[in-house]
């Protein structure tokens, strides 16, 4: 069964007709050319698709493009404005948080979609106050992020990488 | 497999829908469903979108019931401040399953609705009485870590895998279900099943039910409540075992002047088919002093039904030091740590 679908991809409006069997993931990579959701498992095992989806976080390799019709999706090509990269992409580079890169554009999305969670107060499993503030750690980062596996291991820069934006944005 | 897609309108059109349907089921979050599709578990011809109906409110009922619409996302559930206030566990439950971007997709009626992962039930190349009834179970005779030491039967060893749904089971939810003839109210301990010899039905649901809220009941110590989740890697991944409690202390003391129990909720989660609610070990402690040793006893209590394989037995000794630790952390928070002081778990 075809359907059609209109979806606004880093702010641009697109409208595909698809087979109901479409991923989100593959209606991005293989009809509309947005290939930085990147298919790691494509069973919502590492977090390489991760984009953010009407403003959240989420993968999207488990979402049938038919049921978003509609949504409002940024990959990480949509997060720099012109050349100006977007500051947990720029951290990125800056902290050397990445080897090969495959993981990279789900981290990234990730991350964001992280941090405006964590300014909202919104607790995890490693927070010890379910009331109380938040203070983004070590422990929480690696805690909030775990759902992006890298395997060439680059967690302990991507930690530092996030820290240094979640410092800066709070800082006064 | 091709399927046709229908979004649906409202509930009743939705239960129309997939009732008229043998093989057609609710897409919600998609997050189980869809990847079954790929993996070949599930073949439906028809999907039914749910995710878009207005099923996704948290609302307090006159009677200090809390309702939570079937389509909450899990995040949402979580970070709710009424939850994380009087349910803590719930919301703790919560944040320890899955993902960030998984709760975000992840709805409450899907998980209490996802399926087990036993990696035999989702290899469609080997045998699986729950996926293809009468064909056998390969769990038996495979690698059992993962596996059911609690109510499990000849033909299924899966466990159910929600973290959330161990929560609701201790707090005693019920969920409001609309079917072709009306609606009707099931109690979460009695909507999932022990497998038996038709492990194929995971709940009592019948063929087009749709879960539409969850209804969690005023519990006057709900607030003292907590749920630990142990686990092979530290975070995102399925439990082992979990606990879930909730601990109401009186302040009688008894002759040691410990402090009684005067009511008791607990649940594990990762031992068997079904959110298991430990009603034997609560019939133990209700009036029996706070103690280590206690808390010991009362998980000896409920596990003495236990039948463990070689690869789960472990799963013994980490529930009941589990329980013991959780309840113990429970006490300290309402009388202080002076009375559990000196009482060391047993190894």
């Amino acid at each position: 069964m075809d359907a059609q679908i209109s979806l606004r991809v880093n702010g641009e409006d697109r409208s595909i007709t698809i087979d109901t069997r479409t991923t989100l993931l593959d209606a991005l990579r293989d009809r509309l050319g947005v290939t930085s959701p990147k298919k790691g498992c494509d069973h919502g095992q590492c977090g390489a698709c991760t984009v953010l989806l009407d403003g959240r976080r989420a993968i999207i390799c488990l979402a049938f493009a038919v049921a978003h019709d509609g949504a409002e999706i940024t990959t990480a090509e949509g997060l720099a404005e012109g050349d100006a990269l977007h500051p947990i992409q720029q951290a990125f580079l800056e902290m050397d948080a990445l080897q090969c890169g495959y993981c990279t554009p789900g981290q990234v999305c990730s991350a964001v979609g992280m941090l405006a969670e964590a300014a909202r107060g919104t607790p995890s499993d490693v927070s010890d106050d379910l009331i109380g503030g938040i203070e983004l750690n070590d422990d929480e980062i690696r805690e909030r992020m775990s759902g992006n596996l890298c395997r060439c291991g680059a967690y302990v820069n991507i930690v530092a990488a996030i820290q240094r934006v979640a410092c800066a944005e709070s800082a006064p | 497999m091709p399927f046709e897609y229908l979004r649906a309108e409202d509930v009743a059109g939705a239960v129309a829908a997939v009732t008229e349907q043998p093989n057609a089921v609710y897409l919600a979050g998609g997050t189980n469903l869809v990847d079954h599709m790929k993996l070949g578990v599930a073949t439906p011809n028809l999907v039914v979108d749910i995710s878009h109906l207005p099923l996704d409110q948290i609302v307090e009922l006159p009677d200090a019931t809390v309702r939570i619409g079937a389509t909450v996302r899990n995040s949402d559930l979580a970070a709710h401040l009424l939850i994380r206030q009087r349910y803590p566990v719930l919301s703790q439950a919560l944040l320890a399953g899955a993902s960030g971007q998984l709760r975000n997709l992840a709805t409450t009626a899907g998980n209490l609705l996802q399926r087990t992962r036993c990696v035999y039930f989702q290899d469609v190349s080997m045998p699986c009485n729950k996926r293809d009834p009468g064909s056998g179970c390969t769990a038996r005779e495979g690698y059992t870590r993962y596996h059911a030491i609690l109510g499990a039967s000849a033909g299924c060893v899966a466990v159910h895998p929600s973290d959330m749904a161990v929560a609701m089971a201790a707090l005693d939810a019920s969920v409001v279900v609309t079917g072709r003839t009306g609606e009707r109210r099931i109690r979460l301990n009695d909507l999932h099943r022990l497998p038996g010899d038709t492990p194929h039905r995971d709940t009592v649901l019948t063929h087009g039910e749709l879960i539409t809220a969850v209804d969690l009941p005023q519990l006057s110590f709900s607030q003292h409540s907590a749920y630990r989740k142990v686990r092979d890697r530290a975070s995102y991944a399925f439990a082992l075992i979990s606990v879930a409690a909730a601990l109401d202390l009186s302040d009688r003391r008894d002759a040691a002047g410990r402090p009684t129990i005067r009511e008791v909720r607990i649940a594990f989660g990762g031992v068997a088919h079904k959110p298991w609610r430990a009603t034997a070990a609560e019939n133990f402690l209700r009036g029996a002093a706070a103690s280590m040793e206690n808390f010991h006893k009362a998980a000896e209590v409920e596990l003495a039904q236990a039948e463990v394989f070689n690869d789960n037995a472990f799963k013994i000794t980490m529930i009941r030091n589990t329980v013991a630790s959780l309840l113990a952390d429970l006490t300290r928070r309402q009388v202080g740590a002076g009375d559990l002081a000196g009482q060391e778990p047993k190894p």
